[in-house]
């Protein structure tokens, strides 16, 4: 282990690390644009040059010391690169020294001379690195009075992805990352000095399904994602921890929030699921739903027409409704969209009513599967379901079995919780011959016309909860989105525009949906057959699922948020905590 | 205990007490008054027009070929009222992006000239505006039709600021 010092502190740094790295690791960032902590070294932007010195050593091999008694350090006449150093014993590290302030300004000013001033049309401004380095590391004056370098505009590289030539600083982030990461080795370097730019290969497209990570990574406004670009500025949105449902995967993301809307979705880091990255079917699809289309309120039949009446109401006639059936006409369908909390409830309510005949839809597409982080269950919470106890027994009626149980009049009333049968479209043929088909649902669909009662239920952008992954990794999120039920409690989580908003203000017309978390619904039901259930908030839920579940034992969120997610049955031994890279975010986030 | 008489009686002398003397003075300032040269204007009739220096209700520079602003969201972001709103979109032109949507309610707006001193495109001024009438909350948000004006208008203020600014 050698023994290295970095601005006079002394570390113990594990060997053959660079002195970035180490630094990083304890606490000292040192500026850089190429280096990232997933990818090669490249070594190239030349902003994290140091000094770097050893120990003096006499003719006779020891160790030269000063009058005071300290080792004097022979300092190398040129400075050295952080990220591409590797650490020795005895090593000397100074990063704020003049000289190493020196470099980092005139490398800066370097990258300026040809970057154009339009921050106020990049996307990037506000959470960009060059930004965030002018200010801190730069002189914040130019001496180049010539004219700048103009380069192409507006380059497509993918169905995702659009690049601004001018912008780029040549950082290589995006080239390592196609050629490591996504395995699409399609990106280069062309030409050379200032004129150096990066394109693809000839009749080549860069649409691998994770390119829109080099988005992130891209320390500049030089890529640009064509979904998101210019909906909104970075510093008009909030943006809120959650985890992506697009498969079981469970990436972790952080939800760009503007009028109450999703206008993106980027990875949040998490050594032990995605590291850095997130697909783009996760990016790009996983909001639609939340936004737009949405049941936002209680709707009950009356003589075939949806009317609209208030959730107590709803909950009532549903209670009222599923008593006049025996137990075993009576089918609860779960979701794997849905969280634990939810689940767990639903199974309870399900206990307290003797329905045998509960389960859940699983969707499976082998062809989504990669070795990255895609896999084939595309719903994120399957294994928590099961886990909780949304799984049929020997004699009861199983999912696959529900559509002949229905023509054939077994089951007469069917529960549906945020689920729509969209892989399961044989079922809507005997969807009919049912007495009672309740759904919690998010969106109007197919199946929410057939419902007797209709109940709103929030999405996963909306509710506190917990989702268990495709490696039993238990992840805890929390709302981005604001509904009537949560919004006292998101308070400073909204963006500004959301927070200070008046009723005439035009911007803050965003709706407000008159949602509620399911299980919160399915509790309301409960207590209408006199079950007595008092569960405050989601916490309460997940310390019963802890009591009563063996795997959850121990774990609390707080505990989830503070290892990243704990596995299943393993609470005691978290994986270690570990400071986790975010190369550049809007500050203050 | 400390306490000092100070009543109107103690104050005023003889001939103060009287009034009549002090009615007599102020008649006299009034009568005098009448025959001096008016400064009161004949509003609306007679409009007066500020000088480049005036800020009054902001507004978009519309050049020739189009509008100046790039829906930086600058202004929106300073504005200490919360008073404007922007939506960006994608344009075809060189400067690749421009507001789709532009709107300051001016209920809310107080006329600090923020907005115009954050824009980084010379594209928000203060105009000479000051007599806004509105009938409903609704009409008092401008949008982008009452707010665009051209440049020809905007020069005395252009100048002021290319001075002071």
């Amino acid at each position: 282990m050698p023994h290295i010092y970095i601005d006079d502190k002394l570390i113990e740094a594990q060997p053959n690390k660079t002195i970035i790295e180490v630094a990083f690791e304890n606490g000292i960032d040192i500026p850089h644009f190429c280096w990232h902590p997933e990818l090669t070294v490249a070594g190239n932007c030349r902003m994290c040059l140091v000094e770097v010195g050893m120990p003096k050593r006499l003719p006779n091999g020891t160790i030269a010391v000063d009058s005071s008694g300290k080792p004097e350090i022979s300092y190398f006449p040129k400075l050295q690169i952080a990220c591409a150093t590797p650490v020795s014993e005895g090593m000397h590290v100074r990063t704020k020294s003049e000289a190493a302030i020196n470099a980092q300004e005139a490398v800066m000013e370097f990258l300026l001379i040809n970057h154009p001033l339009d921050c106020p049309i990049c996307d990037e401004a506000g959470q960009c690195k060059l930004q965030e380095y002018a200010f801190n590391h730069s002189k914040g004056m130019s001496r180049f009075i010539e004219t700048k370098n103009h380069k192409p505009k507006r380059q497509s590289w993918g169905p995702n992805v659009l690049f601004d030539a001018e912008r780029c600083i040549s950082c290589s982030r995006c080239i390592r990352f196609a050629k490591e990461i996504a395995h699409q080795d399609v990106l280069t370097f062309v030409q050379r000095g200032d004129h150096v730019t990066i394109e693809l290969f000839e009749n080549k497209e860069f649409d691998s399904p994770y390119s829109m990570n080099v988005i992130d990574i891209c320390p500049v406004g030089a890529l640009t994602s064509k979904d998101f670009r210019f909906k909104s500025r970075v510093w008009d949105m909030s943006f809120n921890d959650s985890i992506c449902p697009g498969c079981a995967r469970g990436c972790n993301t952080k939800i760009g929030v503007r009028n109450n809307e999703i206008l993106r979705i980027e990875p949040r880091p998490n050594p032990y699921v995605n590291k850095f990255w997130m697909c783009d079917y996760g990016r790009l699809t996983q909001y639609d739903f939340v936004n737009n289309n949405r049941i936002t309120d209680p709707f009950i039949k009356i003589e075939g027409n949806h009317q609209k009446v208030t959730l107590d109401e709803a909950c009532s006639e549903a209670a009222n409704r599923l008593k006049q059936f025996n137990p075993h006409q009576i089918m609860f369908v779960g979701s794997a969209k849905a969280t634990n909390e939810d689940n767990y409830i639903l199974a309870k309510f399900a206990k307290l009513l003797n329905v045998k005949n509960l389960d859940f839809i699983k969707s499976i597409d082998e062809n989504f599967q990669d070795d990255l982080l895609r896999c084939a269950d595309k719903t994120p919470n399957s294994i928590g379901a099961i886990e909780v106890g949304i799984k049929p027994d020997t004699h009861s009626v199983k999912i696959e079995q529900l559509s002949e149980k229905i023509a054939s009049g077994d089951i007469q009333a069917l529960l549906v919780m945020e689920e729509n049968f969209e892989e399961y479209t044989e079922i809507f043929k005997n969807l009919s011959e049912l007495k009672l088909l309740i759904i919690l649902g998010y969106n109007h669909s197919n199946l929410s016309s057939l419902a007797d009662v209709i109940l709103p239920a929030s999405t996963y952008a909306e509710i506190e909860g917990t989702y268990v992954n495709i490696n039993r990794r238990v992840q805890h999120f929390t709302p981005a989105v604001v509904t009537s039920e949560n919004l006292r409690f998101m308070g400073m989580k909204m963006s500004r525009l959301d927070k200070f908003g008046a009723f005439n203000d035009r911007w803050t017309q965003h709706q407000l949906r008159n949602s509620r978390q399911s299980w919160k619904i399915i509790q309301k039901i409960a207590n209408n057959l006199n079950a007595g259930w008092s569960f405050r908030n989601s916490h309460d839920v997940f310390l019963e699922i802890t009591h009563n579940i063996a795997s959850f034992k121990g774990m609390t969120y707080e505990l989830l948020d503070e290892f990243q997610g704990l596995v299943l049955g393993k609470a005691e031994k978290p994986d270690p905590k570990v400071r986790n890279y975010e190369s550049h975010y809007m500050k203050p986030n | 205990m400390n306490i000092r008489k100070n009543t109107e009686a103690e104050r005023l002398n003889f001939w103060e007490k009287l009034y009549l003397p002090e009615i007599a003075k102020g008649m006299g300032i009034t009568f005098r008054q009448m025959f001096k040269p008016k400064f009161t204007r004949q509003y609306p009739e007679e409009v007066w027009i500020p000088t480049g220096s005036y800020r009054g209700r902001p507004v978009l520079v519309n050049e020739d070929d189009g509008e100046r602003c790039i829906a930086c969201g600058l202004c929106s972001r300073v504005c200490p009222a919360l008073a404007i709103e922007v939506q960006a979109a994608e344009t075809e032109r060189e400067k690749e992006r421009y507001p789709v949507k532009f709107e300051i309610n001016m209920l809310r707006c107080i006329y600090c000239g923020f907005c115009e001193e954050v824009c980084p495109e010379e594209a928000i001024v203060m105009s000479k505006d000051y007599d806004l009438v509105f009938t409903s909350q609704e009409e008092a948000i401008l949008g982008k039709d009452k707010l665009l004006v051209h440049i020809s208008k905007l020069q005395d203020r252009l100048e002021f600021l290319r001075q002071y600014k």
